[in-house]
C-alpha cells in the first residue's frame, strides 16, 4: 500500500507539469496586453512599460518563461508575483481557507443530505420492487427524490444563489446574504447549500441505484436466510456494500468543490480562491491564474489518491500492487 | 451419540411438511406459475432430494419455505409450510424470522456471491450467534472458529479473519455450511450446493454434508438437477416438473422402477459407464414455459405414453400412491403409472 502511494505521488509529477504548461499556454494566448490593461485609460510612459515587461519577463519566449516559472516553484517554492507585487503563494494562503470552509460546508451537505435522500428513496424502491427484480419504481419517497433532484440538477447555480439570498437572506433573514463576517458556519451555510444543491442530486441518485442493485444481491438473500432483523440486513449487509461507489464519488467531489465555486464565491462575495481567479482572469494576470490552477490540480490529485486508498479499506477485494 | 430432539408441539407431525404450495410471480401484469401445488414431507434425520430441471420450481419452493421470496413480485397464493406442525406462512414476519437460521437453515449454489464480500468470514459466521444467541464478540468469534474447524477448514483460527474472495470455491462452500450449522438447525436446505464446484470438490462437499447430517441428525433437503448427486446421499426423492411433484419414491425404488414417464426419461438420458455402447436418449421437446403450462398433465406434450390419450391432455393427474412400502413411500402423478411401473424393471 505504501509503495502504491509513493508510486501514485510520483505519477502526479507529469500530470502536474502537463496541466501547468497547458494553463500557461492558454494564459499566454489570451488576447490583449496585461501591462497596458493595468494602466487603464492613462497611457503608460514607454520606459515604465518596458521596465514592467522586463520585470515580468513578458518578452521572453513562451518556453523560457514557463521553464523559469517551474524552476521557481520547484526549487524556491515561489509561485511568482501578481502585477501589484503580492506573492501568489501568499495570495493562495490568504484565500484558500475561505474556499476550504465553503467546500467543507458544501461537501457535508452533499454527504448528509444526498446520502440520506438516496437511502430513503432506495429503500422505498426496494420495498416495492423486491429483491428478486421486478419493477424499479418505488413509492412516494422514490418519486419525490427523483423529481426533486432533477429540478436541483437543472437549475443553474446563479439562479439558485440569488433566490437563496433573496428568500433566506433578505426575506426571512435567517442567514447573512454575503461576506464572511459571521464566520463559519453561519456565513457559509447559504453558499454551501447552493454549491451542494446540484451535486447532491447525483449523490442521492447514485446511492439509490447502488442500494437497489445491492438489495438484489445474493448475499442479501443470505442475510435474510440467517434470520437477521431487517435493519441489520439493510445497514450491515446492504448499505455497507452500496456505499462503496458513493464514497468514491464523494472523495472526488472534494477537489471539485475547491475549484468549482467561482460563481458562488462571486455572488456571495466570499474572498476565496474562486474570487481571486475571477479577478486575475479579468486583468490577464498570468502568474496568479497558473499558481491557483496548479494549487487546485494538486488538491484534486491528492483527494483522488486518498479516495483510492480509502477504496481499499472499504472493499477488501481491492489490492494495491 | 445421543440426540435430544427439540420439543415437538404437535406430536406425530413430520419435521417439515409442504402442503399444496402455490407460488406465482407477477412481473408487470404477467403471471408466472412457478410452483403449482407442491407437497412433500421431511422426516427427522432424513435426506430428501428434490430433483428437477431449471425452471421446475425447486429453488423457488425452497425459498418459499424459508420466506426468502420478495413480495412483489412473488406471491404464495395457496398452501402451508408446517415446521413441526406450525404453519410458518401464517406467522407474522417477526416470529417467522426466529425460524430462519435457527430451525431451518439454507446454503446456496454460489458461495462467492452468497457470502458478503466486505465482511470477514469469521464475523459472518459469528453474526448468527450474536444475533440469535446474544453471544458477546469474543465468545461468538471463538464458536465461529470451532464451526469453521468442524467443516474442516484448515487452520480455521487464522482463516476466520480472511474475506470470502480469499478462499477457494470448495472452502467457501464450507464457510456457508459452517454458517448454516451455527445454530444447530433441525432442517438444512441445500440449494444446488455443489453445482458451482468441480467434480472432486463436489464429492468432498457432499461427503461433508452427509457426515454432518448424520452427526447432527438434522433433516436435509437437497435440491439438485444432478441424478448422480442424489443417488449417493438421498433417502427419498421428489421429482419436480413444471412446479409440481410428479413422483416421490425411495431412491433405490426410483432408480430401479420409475413410476412416471418423466423420471423414466430422465434416467434414460443419463450417460452410464456400464452401457457404453447405448446412445443417450434425450427427452424430446423442452420444459414448458411457466407462464403457459399445458392443460392436463404438464408433461403430456413430451410424453411417449400420452400419444392419443385424451385424458392426459385434459385432466390434471393427482399425485397418488401407486405402490406400498410405507405411507407416502411411492407416489406418482401419472394417470397410467401402473403401466409405467412394470415396464421399468431394469433390463441391464
Amino acid at each position: 500500500m505504501w509503495r502504491y502511494a509513493v508510486r501514485r505521488v510520483l505519477q502526479m509529477v507529469p500530470v502536474l507539469l502537463g496541466t501547468t504548461l497547458f494553463i500557461y499556454v492558454l494564459v499566454f494566448a489570451l488576447p490583449g496586453d496585461p501591462i497596458r490593461a493595468l494602466a487603464g485609460e492613462k497611457p503608460l510612459p514607454d520606459s515604465v512599460y518596458q521596465a514592467l515587461r522586463d520585470h515580468y519577463h513578458l518578452d521572453d519566449p513562451l518556453l523560457v518563461q514557463y521553464g523559469r516559472y517551474v524552476f521557481g516553484v520547484l526549487f524556491r517554492g515561489d509561485f511568482g508575483e501578481t502585477f501589484n507585487g503580492q506573492s501568489v503563494g501568499q495570495l493562495i494562503a490568504d484565500s484558500w481557507t475561505v474556499t476550504a470552509q465553503l467546500a467543507a460546508t458544501a461537501w457535508l451537505f452533499e454527504l448528509v443530505v444526498g446520502m440520506s435522500l438516496g437511502v430513503w428513496a432506495g429503500l422505498s424502491a426496494a420495498r416495492r420492487g423486491g429483491r428478486g427484480g421486478g419493477t424499479r419504481r418505488g413509492g412516494f419517497a422514490d418519486a419525490a427524490v427523483l423529481g426533486g433532484t432533477t429540478v436541483a440538477i437543472a437549475i443553474p447555480s446563479f439562479v439558485l444563489a440569488y433566490s437563496a439570498q433573496l428568500v433566506f437572506g433578505l426575506k426571512l433573514g435567517w442567514f447573512p446574504t454575503a461576506g464572511t463576517d459571521a464566520g463559519w458556519p453561519m456565513s457559509y451555510l447559504l453558499p454551501g447549500m447552493v454549491v451542494a444543491a446540484a451535486e447532491l442530486g447525483y449523490v442521492a441518485r447514485l446511492t439509490r441505484t447502488s442500494l437497489v442493485e445491492n438489495m438484489r444481491a445474493d448475499y442479501v438473500r443470505t442475510a435474510v436466510s440467517k434470520g437477521l432483523p431487517r435493519h441489520r440486513v439493510v445497514v450491515r449487509h446492504t448499505l455497507r456494500n452500496s456505499l462503496i461507489p458513493v464514497v468514491t464519488y464523494l472523495g472526488t467531489q472534494i477537489g471539485y468543490f475547491m475549484a468549482g465555486s467561482i460563481i458562488v464565491e462571486g455572488i456571495f462575495n466570499l474572498p476565496g480562491i474562486g474570487h481571486e481567479i475571477w479577478l486575475a482572469l479579468q486583468i490577464k494576470e498570468g502568474p496568479t491564474i497558473v499558481g491557483i490552477v496548479t494549487f487546485l490540480v494538486l488538491v484534486y490529485l491528492f483527494a483522488n489518491l486518498v479516495v483510492d486508498l480509502l477504496y481499499g479499506v472499504l472493499d477488501p477485494r481491492i489490492r494495491y500492487d | 451419540m445421543t440426540v435430544t430432539a427439540s420439543p415437538n408441539p404437535t406430536p406425530g407431525a413430520p419435521l417439515l411438511a409442504v402442503d399444496d404450495l402455490h407460488v406465482e410471480f407477477r412481473p408487470r401484469g404477467r403471471t408466472v406459475h412457478a410452483v403449482n401445488g407442491l407437497s412433500y414431507e421431511l422426516r427427522e434425520g432424513e435426506t430428501l432430494a428434490i430433483l428437477g430441471e431449471s425452471g421446475s420450481g425447486k429453488s423457488v419452493s425452497a425459498q418459499a419455505v424459508l420466506g426468502l421470496l420478495d413480495s412483489p413480485p412473488a406471491f404464495i397464493t395457496k398452501g402451508e409450510v408446517r415446521f413441526r406442525g406450525t404453519n410458518l406462512l401464517a406467522l407474522p414476519e417477526r416470529r417467522r424470522r426466529t425460524y430462519r437460521g435457527a430451525k431451518i437453515a439454507m446454503i446456496f449454489q454460489d458461495a462467492l456471491s452468497a457470502l458478503n464480500p466486505v465482511h470477514r468470514v469469521g464475523d459472518q459466521v459469528a453474526e448468527m450467534l450474536r444475533v440469535h444467541r446474544g453471544l458477546g464478540r469474543s465468545a461468538a468469534r471463538e464458536r465461529a472458529v470451532e464451526l469453521l474447524d468442524r467443516v474442516r477448514i484448515p487452520s480455521a483460527a487464522a482463516r476466520a479473519g480472511d474475506y470470502p474472495h480469499q478462499f477457494s470455491g470448495g472452502m467457501r462452500q464450507r464457510v456457508m455450511i459452517a454458517m448454516a450449522l451455527a445454530l444447530d438447525p433441525d432442517v438444512l436446505i441445500a440449494d444446488e450446493p455443489t453445482t458451482a464446484l468441480d467434480v472432486t470438490v463436489q464429492a468432498q462437499i457432499m461427503r461433508l454434508l452427509a457426515e454432518l447430517q448424520d452427526e447432527l441428525s438434522m433433516g436435509l433437503i437437497l435440491i439438485t438437477h444432478d441424478l448422480a448427486v442424489v443417488a449417493d446421499v438421498a433417502d427419498r426423492i421428489v421429482v419436480m416438473y413444471a412446479g409440481r411433484a410428479v413422483e416421490e419414491a425411495y431412491v433405490e425404488d426410483l432408480y430401479a422402477r420409475p413410476a412416471h414417464p418423466y423420471t423414466e426419461g430422465l434416467l434414460a438420458s443419463v450417460p452410464r459407464v456400464d452401457r457404453r455402447s447405448a446412445a443417450l436418449i434425450p427427452i424430446p421437446g423442452s420444459p414448458p414455459s411457466l407462464a403457459a403450462i399445458p392443460p392436463g398433465c404438464p408433461f403430456h406434450p413430451r410424453c411417449p405414453r400420452a400419444r392419443g390419450r385424451e385424458r392426459c391432455a385434459t385432466e390434471v393427474p393427482e399425485l397418488r400412491t401407486v405402490a406400498e412400502r410405507d405411507e407416502a413411500a411411492r407416489r406418482s402423478a401419472c394417470h397410467y403409472a401402473e403401466e409405467v411401473l412394470p415396464d421399468a424393471v431394469r433390463t441391464s
